[in-house]
C-alpha cells in the first residue's frame, strides 16, 4: 500500500534540527524546542504504529520514482516498532539532556545534532534500499562522532578515536558488500535483491556477500570479537549521550543484520552454527567483561555487549520462535539499555563519582530513586514477571526446540553473569555503608543542591523508561503479538516483497 | 596580505565570481554544475576578499555571520522537500512550472533544492575559514 506520509518521522527531525539550528545561541529556547519537538515525534511514531498495525505494510518511493529504481521507503510492522522505541527514547534522553547537559555542550548544537541522530535512525528503519541504509549508518555515524567529542575532554577523544575508526573500517566493509551485490544482480532495492539473489547461481559469491555483511554490522553491533571499541568509548561522553548510543546504537546494527538475513540472504547450516557460535561467545565475554569493571558506566558498555548475544543467538536459532525472541529482546533492550545509562547519569549526580569502590549507602539516603533504581535493574536481569524474563523464556525455548543445549547454556550463564553484576553493583552502589560525596575538581552542582523541580526532570524520564519497561513485562502478551507478527514477516517474506514490488507495477506510474 | 595587486584584483573579482558562481546553480541541473559546486565559488569569492583586505572588513561586508545562512538554506531545502507533498505527491518529486522562464530556465523544486545546498556550503565554508582566522591571530 503506497502512503506518503510515512516519511513523516525522518522530515519532522530534519525540520526540528534545522529549527535549533536556527536558535543557536538561545540555549535556553532549544532545551524546549527539543522537548517539545521529540513529544511530537512520538505522537508522530504512535500514529505510524497504528496505521501499520491495521494496514499492513506501507511503502513510499521516494521522488515518484517506482521501485526498484528509485529509493523505497517502507514501514513494516518491524519498521514501525523500532521508530516507535526510538521516539520513546530519544524523548526521555531529551528531558534529561535539558537538566543535565551543559550550557558549554548546548552553545555547540548539541541538540540539532542529537534530531539528526535520531534522524539518521529512523531512517535506517525506514529505508527499503539497501545503499540508503548505508547513507543513514553515515549520518548516525557522524552525529555520533560530533555528540561524543562535544566538549573537547581529553578521554572523550580517547573513546571518540577507537569509536569512529571500528565504524569507519566497518562502513568500508559495509559499502564493499554493497558494491559486490550491486556488480552480482546490479540492483539495490532489498526487495528486488531478495528475489534476484535467491535465483543468483553463483552461491560462493553471495555466501561471502553475505559473511562481509555480517562483519560490517557485527562491528556496528559490537558482536565477539570486534566489541572493544563499545567499552572504551561508551563511558567517556556525558550520561544523556552515553544513554541514546547504549540503547540504539548497537541496536540498529542488530535491526540491520535481522532485515539483511531474513530479506537477502537466508542462513544456511553454515550460517548459522557461526552465528550461534559468536552469539555465545559474545554473551560469554560480554558477561565477564562486565564482572570486572568497578566503574558503573563500563560495566554496563560489557552488559550492552552481553545481551546483543541474546538477539544474535535468536537470529542464529533462525525458527520463528527464536526470531520472536530476539525480536522481544530488542525491543526490551532499547528501553533499558537507555535507562541504565540515565541511572549511572543520576549516580553521578547524586555522588559525584561512578566507580563502585568509592560508592555506597544510596539506599540510606534516597530510599525512593533506590526504589526506582531498583525496578529498572530488575527489569534488566528479568526476574518474572519484569520485561527481561520473557524474551529469554522464548530464546531457551527456541534452543530446545531447535536441539542447540550448547546455546542454551550460554543463554543461562550470560543470564546468571547478569544477575551476579548486577547484584554485586546493587550491594556495592546501594547497601555499602555511605562514603559520602566526592570531590570534584570543577564546578559541579551536587543532586541535593537542585531545586526540587530540577530534581523532578531528573528523575522524569527514569521514572517514563521504567513505566515502558514494566509495560513490556506486564503487557507481555500485547507485546509477543507484535513480536510475532513481527518474527512471521521476517520468516516469511512474501507480504514485503508484494507491497514493495507489486504497488510500483500498479499504483506508481514510471516518471 | 597587503598587495596593492591583490586588493584591486580581489575587489573587481568578488562580483565577477559571484555571478559566476550563480551561472554554475543554475546551469547545474543537466550540465556540470549545482548548489555544491556554485557554494564554492561563492566562498573562494569572499575568502579572496578576505585575503586581500582582512578578515574583518570582509565580515563588516557581509553584515550577518555568515553561520546564519546554514539553517536558511536547510530550510529552503527541507521545504523544497516537503512541497510536494502538499499536493499528494511523495517527498522530494520533482515538480516544474511547464515553460521555462527567461534566462533562468526551466523552474522547479530541485531548482530550490540546489539553491538550500548553495547558501549552506557558503555558510559552512565561510564559518570554518573566519573562525580558523580568528583562532590563528
Amino acid at each position: 500500500m503506497s502512503d506518503i506520509q510515512i516519511i513523516w518521522p525522518i522530515a519532522f527531525h530534519l525540520v526540528a534540527a534545522v529549527v535549533l539550528i536556527g536558535f543557536w545561541r538561545r540555549v535556553d529556547v532549544q532545551r524546549y524546542v527539543s522537548v517539545v519537538a521529540n513529544i511530537i515525534a512520538v505522537g508522530i511514531a504512535v500514529w505510524l504504529f497504528g496505521k501499520v498495525w491495521s494496514n499492513g505494510v506501507l511503502v513510499m518511493q521516494s521522488g515518484s520514482w517506482g521501485a526498484p529504481f528509485g529509493i523505497t521507503f517502507v514501514a513494516d510492522t518491524f519498521s514501525a516498532t523500532m521508530v516507535l522505541l526510538t521516539a520513546i527514547s530519544a524523548l526521555a534522553v531529551s528531558i534529561f539532556s535539558a537538566v543535565s547537559i551543559s550550557k558549554e555542550r548546548m552553545r555547540y548544537g548539541y541538540f540539532s545534532i542529537l534530531h539528526f541522530l535520531v534522524m539518521g535512525l529512523n531512517g535506517a528503519f525506514l529505508t527499503g534500499d539497501i545503499f540508503n541504509m548505508y547513507v543513514w549508518f553515515e549520518l548516525i555515524i557522524i552525529s555520533s562522532f560530533v555528540l561524543m567529542t562535544l566538549g573537547g575532554e581529553r578521554p572523550q577523544i580517547e573513546g571518540a578515536i577507537n569509536y569512529v575508526t571500528m565504524n569507519l573500517l566497518a562502513s568500508v566493509i559495509f559499502l564493499t558488500a554493497i558494491a559486490i551485490l550491486y556488480g552480482m544482480v546490479g540492483t539495490l532495492n532489498m526487495a528486488d535483491l531478495s528475489m534476484k539473489l535467491a535465483e543468483e547461481q553463483n552461491r560462493g559469491l553471495v555466501n561471502a556477500t553475505a559473511i562481509l555483511f555480517f562483519v560490517g554490522f557485527g562491528i556496528k553491533s559490537a558482536v565477539f570479537p570486534l566489541y572493544f571499541w563499545l567499552p572504551s568509548s561508551y563511558h567517556t561522553p556525558p550520561s544523556a549521550i552515553a544513554a541514546i548510543f547504549g540503547g540504539l546504537l548497537t541496536k540498529v546494527g542488530v535491526y540491520a543484520l535481522l532485515r539483511v538475513f531474513s530479506l537477502m540472504f537466508i542462513p544456511d547450516e553454515f550460517m548459522t552454527n557461526m552465528l550461534m557460535a559468536i552469539a555465545a561467545l559474545t554473551m560469554f565475554t560480554g558477561g565477564v567483561g562486565a564482572l570486572v569493571q568497578s566503574n558503573i558506566r563500563k560495566m554496563f558498555s560489557y552488559l550492552i555487549i552481553c545481551h546483543i548475544g541474546f538477539m544474535i543467538a535468536g537470529l542464529g536459532m533462525y525458527t520463528e520462535l527464536a526470531l520472536l525472541g530476539a525480536v522481544f529482546y530488542l525491543i526490551h533492550d532499547i528501553i533499558i539499555k537507555t535507562n541504565l545509562f540515565l541511572v549511572s547519569g543520576v549516580i553521578l549526580k547524586i555522588k559525584g563519582t561512578v566507580d563502585m569502590k568509592r560508592l555506597g549507602g544510596l539506599y540510606d539516603e534516597y530510599p525512593k530513586i533506590s526504589l526506582l533504581i531498583a525496578v529498572i535493574l530488575f527489569s534488566l536481569v528479568g526476574i518474572p514477571p519484569l520485561s527481561g524474563f520473557w524474551p529469554k523464556l522464548f530464546l531457551i525455548q527456541a534452543g530446545f526446540d531447535t536441539r542447540a543445549f550448547v546455546l542454551v547454556a550460554f543463554v543461562v550463564v550470560a543470564s546468571f553473569l547478569t544477575l551476579f553484576v548486577i547484584a554485586r553493583m546493587w550491594s556495592e552502589v546501594f547497601w555499602k555503608k555511605g562514603s559520602g560525596t566526592q570531590e570534584m575538581d570543577r564546578p559541579f552542582t551536587y543532586f541535593n543542591e537542585l531545586k526540587p523541580i530540577k530534581q523532578a526532570v531528573f528523575l522524569a524520564p527514569l521514572v517514563l523508561l521504567a513505566a515502558v519497561s514494566l509495560y513490556i513485562g506486564f503487557g507481555a502478551e500485547r507485546i509477543m503479538q507484535v513480536a510475532l507478527v513481527i518474527a512471521h514477516d521476517l520468516k516469511d517474506t512474501s507480504y514485503y516483497l508484494q507491497a514493495v514490488l507489486g504497488a510500483t507495477h500498479s499504483n506508481t506510474p514510471m516518471p | 596580505m597587503k598587495s596593492l595587486i591583490l586588493r584591486t584584483a580581489a575587489n573587481y573579482l568578488l562580483p565577477l565570481l559571484l555571478l559566476f558562481s550563480v551561472f554554475i546553480l543554475l546551469r547545474g541541473h543537466y550540465l556540470p554544475g549545482g548548489g555544491f559546486v556554485g557554494g564554492l565559488v561563492a566562498s573562494i569569492a569572499f575568502v579572496l576578499h578576505a585575503f586581500a583586505n582582512g578578515t574583518e572588513s570582509t565580515q563588516k561586508f557581509l553584515a550577518y555571520h555568515p553561520g546564519n545562512m546554514i539553517p536558511v538554506g536547510l530550510g529552503i531545502s527541507v521545504l523544497a522537500g516537503l512541497f510536494p507533498m502538499l499536493l499528494g505527491e511523495p517527498f522530494m518529486t520533482g515538480l516544474w512550472f511547464k515553460d521555462p522562464l527567461p534566462v533562468i530556465g526551466m523552474v522547479g523544486t530541485a531548482l530550490f533544492f540546489d539553491i538550500g545546498v548553495f547558501l549552506v556550503v557558503i555558510g559552512v565554508t565561510l564559518t570554518i575559514i573566519f573562525t580558523i582566522a580568528e583562532t590563528t591571530k
